[in-house]
């Protein structure tokens, strides 16, 4: 099971004078949950579109399932399964109309079609709902409809870009499930962007990319190690106050961000104490917790993925897009 | 695809360029499969949404209707029963197969809209990363309004008896292909629009910008003769001018009209067969237009 499924090289997309991916080198192993870990215009999008053969790098290779995806786009895209950023199903059509529209087109064998459709729906527990037309599905069914239809012709790889979108954490829950599912039962590999660093937690490798580069690769585990210790948290009225006494009577780095400061310890239970006695700044709050995939993002690009900025960001690019894919065509 | 340039030119060692090349060489085969599949689906689906939209079906036939009764009545009733140079056809008779025109013309081009549709709602992008070939698309879509127009048209048939114009069986074996070339190059047409329009509101000012004045020149509602010069010109000039007489043609047959109508172009009376093989080439053109437009995207 460590046959490479995903070989990237030096992957290059400049658009004009702005390079959004900066060369990127990666390896996804058959098999694996592979996420790709970033905050909005960090180049997830870009990348996995490369991957999919959507977009032509700039620079540099990529093979998928063993075939260069600049020489042999359309080998590449009937090895892989996409499920995009926004909706791309007709929803004047039934469920399963649109995976026999799917069958159709990625050349499903006749033979097969009806069975494969039939395992899908039930797989992704869409069954009851199959001939019920698209448009009175909510988000999360259409999600699983999305996936069971990118893994209709057995794909080698599934892409997902930003799957769990504007979905609720119940439904993001069980879309989690479900590909866990399909990677158990069909031993599908798996590739995913998301912004979510809880999300990133089920994956079993990690990219961290940050301004078209990937800054950290590794397990959620390898990559949490990376922050020493414990992180300690304090809110302060007077946070630059606060940062220089840490420094200066406690040796301690302090990272500012907003009204908060966080730093690595080595055992934060002593720590505490130590610093509500001899800090003479004003200290609102303290808390203290094991690093977390968000810890990691700071300490290696200095500045936090929020998720508020992040879905604003959304709007705006699917706007841009729009507009930008309006003047193309 | 572009790649086997690629790996001809590409300094890699000979077995290696061999096993490229001879996945390319399967890859092409297995795509030109799957385009033809993708073709029929995508003709398909236009069919399926269209019989699923019952509304659209019955709205679009009320306006030939509303043009046929009420147009088509009070014109009649002005201009008197001899209209057209003694033939005893009335005005409505005349303008009878100039409605069915109509109707192919209208659904031919709101077809197309579907492809600017598909675009804002994303479902475009599932046919256009699929490994098929962009013709596919491009045909699929103008065969799929073809089909829509040409079944719109002849639904209008059943108005027959109410405008008082008589049909016998051979008459609908040969309308049937002149309003399947009609709607063909009508649609293609629209294709060739979608293909390069970015919105729907893009589309729908191009199209009426394009359609009423296409409608108004075809000769659905006047004969295009003895028109002043400049009309003349743009009357030919009209696609659908040559999709509509030979329809005209067929229909007034039994009706005893005068072979007069018949379209001329330079001062020559045009055959039926000329008058469609006419349509049927502009058709062609229009799509070889939108499958280049299609394949030129990224």
């Amino acid at each position: 099971m460590t046959e490479t499924v995903i070989e990237a090289r030096g992957l290059v997309k400049s658009y004009g004078d702005i390079e959004a991916v900066r060369g990127i080198d990666l390896e996804v192993r058959a098999g694996e949950i592979f996420g790709f870990l970033g905050p909005n215009g960090a180049g997830k999008s870009t990348t996995i579109s490369m991957l999919c053969t959507l977009l032509t790098p700039t620079a540099g290779s990529a093979k998928v399932a063993g075939i260069d995806v600049v020489r042999d786009p359309s080998a590449v895209r009937r090895r892989i399964g996409l499920v995009f950023q926004d909706p791309s199903l007709d929803d004047q059509l039934t469920g399963r109309e649109n995976l026999e529209f799917h069958a159709f087109v990625y050349g499903v064998p006749a033979a097969d079609r009806r069975r494969r459709i039939d395992e899908m729906l039930a797989l992704l527990q869409l069954s009851d709902r199959a001939g019920s037309l698209v448009k009175t599905y909510s988000g999360g069914m259409k999600r699983r409809l999305e996936i069971a239809r990118g893994m209709l012709h057995q794909p080698q790889v599934l892409f997902l870009d930003e799957p769990t979108l504007g979905l609720d954490p119940q439904t993001r829950q069980s879309i989690w499930t479900h590909l866990n599912g399909l990677r158990a039962n069909r031993g599908v590999t798996i590739f995913m962007t998301t912004h979510y660093m809880d999300e990133a937690e089920y994956c079993d490798r990690i990219a961290i990319i940050d301004r078209g580069q990937i800054v950290a690769l590794g397990t959620p585990d390898e990559l949490k190690k990376k922050v020493g210790g414990d992180v300690v948290v304090i809110t302060s009225s007077q946070p630059d106050a606060a940062a220089a006494e840490i420094k200066r009577m406690l040796r301690v780095e302090a990272t500012r961000d907003d009204g908060t400061l966080r730093m690595e310890v080595r055992d934060g239970k002593a720590f505490v104490p130590r610093l509500v006695r001899e800090l003479t700044a004003p200290v609102e709050t303290v808390s203290m917790h094991r690093p977390s995939l968000d810890d990691v993002f700071l300490k290696l690009t200095g500045h936090a993925i929020r998720e508020e900025e992040a879905s604003s960001g959304d709007r705006n690019r699917a706007m841009a897009r729009r507009w930008a894919a309006g003047r193309r065509r | 695809m572009g790649g086997g340039t690629e790996a001809m030119t590409a300094p890699v060692t000979t077995a290696t360029e061999e096993s490229i090349r001879g996945d390319g060489y399967i890859a092409a085969v297995d795509t030109r499969t799957a385009s033809l599949r993708a073709v029929y689906i995508i003709w398909y689906r236009d069919l399926l949404r269209y019989w699923r939209d019952r509304w659209r079906l019955v709205a679009s036939l009320a306006q030939p209707l509303l043009f046929l009764l009420v147009f088509g009545s009070g014109l009649s009733s002005a201009l008197g029963g001899g209209f057209g140079r003694g033939s005893g056809l009335s005005y409505i008779q005349f303008m009878y197969p100039g409605i069915i025109g109509m109707a192919i013309l209208f659904t031919a081009i709101f077809g197309a809209m579907s492809i600017v549709w598909d675009r804002e709602f994303g479902f475009l992008k599932e046919v256009l990363v699929a490994p098929i070939d962009r013709w596919a698309v491009a045909v699929g879509k103008s065969l799929g309004g073809t089909t829509q127009a040409m079944i719109q048209g002849l639904i209008l048939l059943v108005l027959a008896p109410l405008v008082g114009v008589k049909l016998n069986l051979l008459t609908i074996v040969e309308l049937i292909p002149l309003a399947a070339v009609l709607a063909f190059g009508l649609a293609s047409f629209g294709v060739m629009i979608a293909s390069m329009m970015k919105s729907l509101q893009g589309f729908q000012v191009v199209m009426n910008f394009l359609m009423m004045p296409m409608f108004f020149l075809s000769g659905a509602l006047f004969p295009l003769a003895n028109l002043p010069g400049w009309m003349t010109v743009l009357t030919r000039l009209d696609p659908a001018s040559y999709g509509i007489d030979p329809i005209r043609r067929v229909v007034l047959a039994g009706s005893g009209a005068p072979s007069a109508y018949g379209l001329t172009l330079f001062g020559h009376l045009l055959t039926v067969p000329t008058e469609a093989s006419i349509t049927l080439a502009f058709g062609a053109v229009m799509l070889l237009v939108a499958v280049v437009m299609f394949e030129r995207r990224d």
